[in-house]
């Protein structure tokens, strides 16, 4: 052999980085066993989030709480969000799928700093765990995953406080993330490969990225000072003590509106990754879906107050609030048009990829609708804190960002493992995960509607035909996780061999071999292609053209 | 235009909303109407492009070919950012429009309430010298009604309104009548006449919410908060705590009684304790 490593291959001092699947087990820095560690760690806690659901679901069969105390069900509800949120959807379509891919789609060998990535996995497990435990040990924070004061002032401290320390923990990891996409956007980029030509999910991690940064620090502060007022007795947000339960409500979803595009960003970079790859064409209007990332950012951040219409929030305040909300809707929508555009006139191949993401469309278009409605001050007076909400919550964030979790895990399954998924068993999944998503979650809207608010563990008997309705929706989604891990498993073993680049695709990551070497590359790292290329035969390239191709070309 | 059509026949058709029981719960249902019609649209307009793209443009078997290399359309993207432009506009134009009928764009800041931390403090004759915290979203309901702001708006009829004060806890809401010095656990209200609840909470934030009022208001500790509403459907509707409140907050509700006047005018005397000298004529409240 006559490849030339580069140096940097002999760096890592051997004996400190295990091979085989002890790697996993490990303070590895590769940023791919990083990202698989991340999705690996994030499924489990989305069984346990998904166990909790049950429970939630199994109490609300019946209109009378007889399942569980009504204490230990508002316990399961805050770890419910809690868990699904920072430690399932948050660490994966940032943390695994970030990790895996940003380095391949900028073309660098590893992230900035693979030291703080692998800290900020680590994070991870003992934050979670400590959550979970804390349910076992002292009993868990029993005030939503919102903890507002002063509730969470009054519920038995050992658990909050436990949660508090997850949270900040979860947050701490959330924030390192944050960091090293961006510098590794911005700085690790081959010598004249320019921004505007990176795939789109580099942006959609840009634009998080930048959301976490800014957002999460206001999070991590407002909950030391929350702590302070359980532990030491002070008084920031306690009415008895001169406090301002109103003044939590503002930081807390300062940092916990952006945290649903923190969600859901990523989301949008991932379908608009394999969007092309499977309808054989080129992303429509990159350069608007790229404002539209920035204009998602930038409004993002000035929405919050949304969630507090009925808290006393002066009328000027609902007003900007209302206006600036309802305008997400122009550059979601742009994205929306663009995908369907990317379709339209495509060779789509109808796998479990495409089902998936053309599922998320349809979800977060009507959880689009329900989120313009709700904020709509008077009609938000109405159906706040109510099932509504919650279908609209659900809508966006698991119609939406959980269907494309599991679209890019059958999109990236071949390049992960080197073998494919079983599309029979995958198209099943969708089917059953459709329908019972969608069973769960419909209903909800017309509970809500008609009078049922959230976090209840009874209520009135009139409501019991819809609610079981929708744990029968919620049953159908905890069956249909099984079809999934048969596949996973099955095929990680003896599935069919992929080859490198099984879906034909242009992405960078798919220029390596399946599973990717240590590294990324034997030898140089082949030159960058156009990511969108599809439908044109190099060479036939129309420079004079004035379209995303030729911005994209003229770098070369 | 079939589309529109049948988006603006679902939006007007299709029932979703408990009865409308108070007098700003009409025109609350005109507003989700108009959502839900524009919502059907949109939502039955992409779902069919969708499906249809993906029957029609699906890859047959022994297709290997690509798509047209179609990088984008300025025009169609400036159309399709036009769309939604215009619609949230209409939307947000159209909801402020409601908002106002409801009242809730009479500035709150009138002499007395502001709110946060700022709280104007202002002796509330029922309460011995409590600070009154004019809270917004109270405001929906009867724009009238803001006696304190002294601020007249929308429709307002009916006469003076009917004070209530109501204390929130875990897990129940009182309700005091100060004119008759009645304390009850259930609300009772006569039909046309507008309420003002004087809302206290006394330990965490607990939410008044009666759905058939299409009406909800979060109590805060610290901050007493009014409301007003007028009932126009006698029945008994249910009260909802709608803020996660503690274990029990699934079973903190308690019921609204709208009656018919002379009914109402019996049920007050019934229960009045104070003096009869006070008596509770609908015309003479507050």
């Amino acid at each position: 052999m006559t490849i030339a490593f580069p140096p940097q291959t002999s760096s890592s001092p051997p004996g400190l980085q295990p091979e085989g699947w002890l790697r996993y087990l490990s303070f590895s820095l590769d940023h791919k066993v990083i990202g698989l560690q991340y999705m690996v760690a994030g499924f489990f806690f989305y069984l346990v989030g998904g166990a909790l659901a049950g429970m939630i679901r199994v109490e609300l069969v019946s209109p009378i709480s007889d399942f569980i105390s009504r204490e230990t069900y508002n316990e399961v509800l805050t770890l419910h969000g809690t868990v699904m949120i920072f430690l399932w959807i948050v660490p994966v379509v940032n943390g695994a799928f970030g990790n895996y891919l940003i380095p391949f789609y900028v073309g660098a060998r590893d992230m900035a700093f693979p030291r703080l990535n692998a800290v900020a996995f680590w994070l991870i497990p003992p934050a979670g765990f400590l959550l979970i435990a804390s349910y076992f040990i002292a009993g868990a924070a029993q005030s939503g995953w919102t903890a507002y004061p002063p509730l969470s002032l009054t519920t038995p401290a050992a658990g909050q406080v436990v949660w508090i320390l997850s949270v900040l923990l979860l947050g701490g990891s959330s924030i390192f993330g944050g960091i090293n996409f961006i510098a590794t956007v911005l700085k690790m980029r081959r010598p004249g490969l320019k921004l505007m030509q990176l795939p789109m999910y580099c942006w959609a991690m840009l634009g998080t990225s930048i959301l976490v940064v800014l957002s999460t620090p206001v999070l991590a502060g407002t909950l030391v000072l929350l702590s302070f007022d359980i532990i030491a007795h002070t008084g920031f947000f306690n009415p008895a003590l001169g406090g301002n339960a109103v003044v939590y409500q503002h930081l807390f979803w300062f940092y916990s509106h952006p945290a649903v595009y923190i969600m859901v960003l990523p989301a949008f970079g991932l379908v608009s990754e394999i969007l092309p790859v499977h309808a054989r064409k080129p992303l429509f209007g990159y350069t608007t879906m790229v404002y539209s990332i920035l204009g998602i950012v930038f409004l993002g951040l000035i929405v919050w107050a949304h969630h507090m219409f009925t808290s006393a929030t002066p009328p000027w305040m609902r007003l900007f609030f209302t206006i600036a909300t309802a305008f997400i809707a122009v550059p979601t929508g742009i994205k929306f048009f663009n995908w369907l555009a990317t379709l339209w006139g495509g060779k789509i191949a109808l796998n479990s990829a495409m089902l998936f993401s053309c599922a998320f469309i349809i979800h977060f278009v009507f959880g689009g609708i329900t989120g313009v409605a709700l904020a709509q001050v008077p009609f938000d007076i109405h159906v706040h804190d109510t099932y509504f909400v919650v279908g609209h919550f659900h809508y966006v964030v698991y119609g939406g960002t959980v269907f494309v979790i599991f679209g890019s895990i059958y999109h990236w399954f071949p390049k992960f493992t080197g073998r494919m998924l079983n599309e029979d068993l995958g198209r099943f999944h969708f089917l059953i995960t459709f329908i019972g998503f969608n069973l769960c979650f419909a209903p909800q809207h017309w509970l809500g509607l008609n009078g049922m608010p959230r976090r209840v563990a009874e209520y009135d008997p009139q409501f019991t035909l819809m609610n079981q309705i929708s744990s029968v929706g919620a049953l159908l989604m905890a069956v249909s996780t099984l079809p999934f891990l048969i596949n996973v498993f099955w095929s990680a073993f003896s599935g069919r061999v992929a080859g490198d680049n099984p879906w034909n695709a242009l992405t960078p990551e798919w220029l390596t071999s399946s599973p990717p070497p240590v590294e990324n590359w034997k030898g140089e790292a082949p030159l960058v292609q156009h990511p969108y290329g599809y439908g044109v035969t190099p060479g036939q390239i129309d420079l004079g053209a004035a379209t995303g191709r030729e911005i994209w070309s003229s770098g070369q | 235009m079939a589309l529109v059509l049948t988006g603006l026949w679902i939006g007007q058709n299709v029932e979703l909303l408990p009865v409308a029981a108070s007098l700003n719960a009409p025109i609350y249902d005109q507003l989700f109407k108009v959502l839900f019609s524009i919502g059907s649209i949109l939502f039955i307009g992409i779902f069919g492009l969708l499906l249809f793209s993906l029957i029609r443009f699906r890859r047959r078997d022994g297709e290997t070919g690509d798509g047209a290399a179609v990088e984008g359309n300025l025009q169609l993207e400036i159309f399709w950012t036009a769309i939604p432009a215009i619609v949230v506009l209409f939307v947000g134009i159209y909801s402020y429009d409601i908002y106002d009928r409801m009242g809730g764009m009479v500035p709150l800041s009138d002499p007395h309430s502001m709110h946060g931390a700022a709280m104007a403090p202002q002796a509330s004759d029922g309460s011995a010298g409590a600070v009154i915290q004019a809270s917004v979203l109270g405001t929906p309901p009867e724009p009238s009604k803001r006696i304190w702001g002294g601020i007249g708006s929308g429709q307002i009829s009916a006469g003076p309104a009917l004070p209530v004060e109501v204390t929130a806890l875990q897990f129940a809401f009182l309700f005091h009548y100060p004119q008759g010095d009645i304390t009850s656990g259930e609300l009772h209200v006569q039909k046309g006449q507008p309420v003002e609840l004087r809302m206290e909470a006394r330990d965490v934030i607990h939410a008044f919410w009666v759905p058939e009022f299409r009406l909800k208001q979060d109590i805060i500790p610290g901050q007493p908060t009014l409301l007003t509403f007028t009932p126009i459907k006698a029945g008994s509707y249910p009260i909802i705590c709608a803020e996660l409140c503690g274990p029990y907050h699934g079973g903190m509700r308690s019921t609204v009684v709208v009656h018919e006047p002379d009914e109402f005018a019996t049920w007050f005397e019934k229960n009045n304790t104070a003096t009869v000298a006070i008596a509770p004529s609908t015309s003479s409240t507050g």
